[in-house]
């Protein structure tokens, strides 16, 4: 997180940070001849309140992103903002990898007890599933991505086998919903595709872990996450995801420039 | 006009198919007329869709979901044979076949909803793919081969159209929503087999339906290299997709001529 700067740095700063986004928004092909009146109204140049300075400054990235859309911001208090357009979602995708794949990590460090080597191979696959997802997202997303969060796991017993599974059944559902979400969300057709391509696998790990948890049933696409009469699978907006996840997260992650329901 | 188009696309990838079907396909048309097929099917389209999802879908949106309806056909028919063979499926495994069998019933009705006028009749199908599996449903293990085979193409075939559907952001989520079911009837067939739920280079069978899913590269960023990770379990992590005509491909197989 960037320390704020004295009041008598910030207007310097404040406008050199204008003139790079301008700069970058304008080479962008998204933007019209129009654009730098535009995004300096958006920015607020017109009214340059403290409050707009503080908001610049707090911004960890400030930068547009070639994903599309804007970074992420990491605000005063410590809270995360998963920025705009399509860094926003894959910032929130982001989000959900970092917590599957810390959740895996003490799973297959501490295993639970009478954990079978089936279930250890699984549970092992799984990890590095997510670790090789929240590893691209990282990658991908470049100085736009928002920094590595720290996870609360105080209410897993990760002795207990049911905690454990049940645990991975929430969360595996949660992502397989998240991504179904927000496919309509973004505006890159490549996005769309490589979240595509995530998705499915999150739904795998779902099918299996709730094999897992109740063998030879129809849990793996059951009828609380598949509904009976359409044979469609769990949706859910950012809004409701985040709620569910911010349980295990420390930092306070908005969407403020996400749509969340 | 659509259905020209899909019959288009069937010859290209395989250049037997006009012969095998050109008699439906000229009965078909025929019975539309020429000149009904491009007025009244459009004005179909769009009243259902209207009914459907509030607004009109776009003839390449309508050209996605009549391929999802060929390929949900092919499932659901196969499933519903396979339940119906007596002593093909072990008690233990019915629950999970009939799961399966429910929602592809029910992805039939929904995409034949959404398509209305448009949807294609069911063709016929001939699931020993003109006797490559003349066991398919008299011998458990072809019966699973081809379950696993047609849910991870399944799996690939959505994805590989998901773009083309970003008009319409209803039918995006409800595609999206089949998409992730088809992977988790996938996961369990291949577990009934024995075999990882997720697929591992490209280990299934027939090898067309695993075409390409080694890869490791995403969005030109070498996964294995940033993460550490083998590629074994990159390419896992990863269902890469299938084009139309690479689907086509392998449906084609089992419609009967």
């Amino acid at each position: 997180m960037l320390v704020c700067p004295t009041v008598g740095h910030i207007i310097p700063i404040f406008f050199s940070f204008m003139e790079n986004k301008t700069t970058q928004l304008i080479r962008s092909k998204t933007v019209d001849s129009d654009g730098r009146r535009r995004f300096l109204r958006y920015a607020g140049f017109t009214a340059v309140t403290a409050s707009t300075i503080l908001a610049a400054c707090e911004n960890a990235t400030m930068e547009p992103s070639t994903m599309g859309g804007m970074g992420a911001r990491v605000a005063a208090d410590g809270s995360i903002d998963l920025g705009s357009g399509d860094v926003g979602i894959l910032n929130y995708a982001y989000a959900l990898e970092q917590l599957e794949y810390a959740f895996y990590v003490q799973v297959i460090a501490t295993p639970y007890a009478g954990i079978t080597d089936m279930e250890r191979m699984i549970l092992t696959d799984i990890r590095n599933h997510e670790k090789a997802h929240r590893d691209f997202f990282k990658a991908a997303l470049g100085g736009a991505a928002i920094p590595a969060l720290n996870v609360n796991f105080s209410a897993i017993n990760f002795g207990d086998r049911n905690s454990v599974l049940t645990t991975a059944r929430t969360f595996e559902d949660l992502g397989v919903s998240a991504y179904n979400g927000a496919g309509k969300l973004l505006s890159d057709g490549n996005n769309l595709v490589t979240a595509g391509k995530i998705v499915s696998v999150e739904a795998r790990h779902a099918a299996i872990i709730r094999e897992l948890l109740s063998p030879f049933s129809t849990s793996f696409a059951g009828d609380d996450v598949v509904t009976s009469d359409t044979g469609l699978d769990v949706v859910n907006m950012p809004g409701t995801v985040l709620a569910a996840a911010q349980g295990f997260i420390v930092e306070r992650i908005t969407a403020s420039n996400l749509p969340t329901m | 006009m659509n259905l020209q188009n899909l019959f288009n696309a069937l010859e290209n990838v395989d250049t037997e198919i006009y012969e095998r079907v050109k008699h439906v396909s000229r009965r078909q048309l025929f019975s539309f007329g020429k000149k009904a097929a491009l007025v009244a099917a459009p004005l179909a389209v769009a009243s259902s869709l209207n009914k459907a999802y509030g607004q009109s879908m776009p003839d390449r949106t309508v050209e996605v979901l009549k391929f999802a309806l060929l390929l949900e056909y092919l499932e659901d028919e196969f499933y519903r044979i396979g339940l119906n063979t007596a002593g093909l499926i072990p008690a233990q495994d019915r629950p999970i076949f009939a799961q399966i069998s429910k929602h592809e019933a029910s992805h039939v009705a929904l995409l034949r909803t959404a398509l209305g006028g448009a949807a294609d009749p069911k063709p016929n199908f001939d699931f020993t793919a003109r006797g490559a599996f003349p066991t398919v449903f008299s011998n458990y293990d072809t019966f699973k081969t081809l379950a696993q085979a047609f849910e991870d193409t399944g799996v690939r075939a959505y994805k590989g159209q998901a773009s083309m559907l970003m008009v319409n952001d209803p039918v995006l989520e409800t595609a999206l929503r089949i998409h992730s079911v088809e992977a988790r009837h996938a996961a369990r067939v291949r577990m009934l087999r024995g075999m990882k739920g997720w697929i591992s280079g490209m280990d299934g069978f027939p090898g067309a339906v695993y075409a390409g899913e080694q890869a490791t590269n995403e969005r030109e960023v070498n996964v294995p290299g940033i993460s550490g990770i083998s590629a074994m379990n990159v390419s896992e992590a990863f269902d890469e997709t299938l084009t139309k005509d690479q689907v086509l491909a392998i449906a084609i197989q089992f419609v009967r001529a």
